[in-house]
């Protein structure tokens, strides 16, 4: 893992102004690093996708980027109230967001699947009252 | 090939933000107003008709890697996604036009372009 790059993003909770600005970041390093244009848009729409989620649901968290030659690693994890039923979570227009968010034109219910359509391999371990940690893989 | 350069200098449509890579080719059109649908349906290089004026808009745009977005409806962008789309270098255009009809002029636009 000596070529891997490691970043590390704090997430602000109910910041709707600064949410994007993590993946954003990310974007412009993977483009600056050569990463082909699918690879850095799959990545750049599912860590945007979780990082909304962070911000509506989870106050917060924070999430680590890991880009090795082969793979892009995200790994999101917030101590938020976890997910009471995963599957139904993952149904495309299933939400529990708030009005205030569906205003914003979010909350949807297309966050998981997003993340799901757009990555290669994605983990969801979550516990409720203690949090949820989601890994994705997007191969370069 | 129809890029965002010529949207721009087009005449249809009035310029709030000229963006970075104005060369780039605009594929289709693509209308959504719902963010979340935006994320996971908008394809790379569209030109995106919208009325959501908000920051959001903006970080959504640029990482689905739109061409431009376009707001219609008489739509504009508040100081601070303003102040944003010039960070981001993303073009913004707007109209008094419906979304529909905003679209339709793209697609008139890229359709002449092809033959």
């Amino acid at each position: 893992m000596d070529d891997a790059i490691h970043l590390t993003y704090i997430i602000s909770p109910d910041d709707f102004t600064r949410a994007g600005e993590a993946s954003s970041d990310v974007k412009k390093k993977l483009k600056q690093l050569g990463i082909s244009p699918e690879a850095v848009r799959k990545t750049a729409i599912a860590m945007y996708e979780g990082e909304i989620n962070m911000v509506i649901h989870a106050k917060g968290g924070q999430i680590d980027v890991d880009i090795t030659p082969e793979k892009i690693i995200m790994v999101l994890d917030d101590v938020g109230p976890g997910i009471p039923d995963v599957e139904l979570a993952m149904q495309a227009g299933y939400s529990t967001a708030p009005d205030e968010v569906r205003s914003l034109g979010f909350g949807a219910g297309m966050g998981l699947p997003n993340m799901k359509k757009y990555t290669d391999e994605m983990d969801i371990q979550t516990q409720i009252g203690v949090g949820t940690k989601i890994t994705m893989v997007v191969k370069i | 090939m129809f890029t965002v350069d010529q949207l721009i200098h087009s005449g249809l449509f009035t310029l709030v933000n000229e963006g970075e890579d104005t060369q780039r080719e605009i594929t289709v059109p693509f209308c959504c107003d719902l963010l979340s649908m935006a994320m996971g349906k908008a394809p790379a290089g569209c030109a995106w008709v919208t009325v959501m004026g908000n920051m959001n808009t903006l970080a959504v745009a640029s990482l689905t890697d739109a061409a431009c977005v376009i707001l219609a409806e008489g739509c504009s962008l508040d100081e601070a996604a303003q102040a944003k789309a010039k960070v981001q270098g993303i073009t913004v255009l707007k109209t008094q036009l419906p979304i529909f009809a905003a679209a339709l002029a793209i697609h008139q636009q890229l359709s002449e372009a092809s033959l």
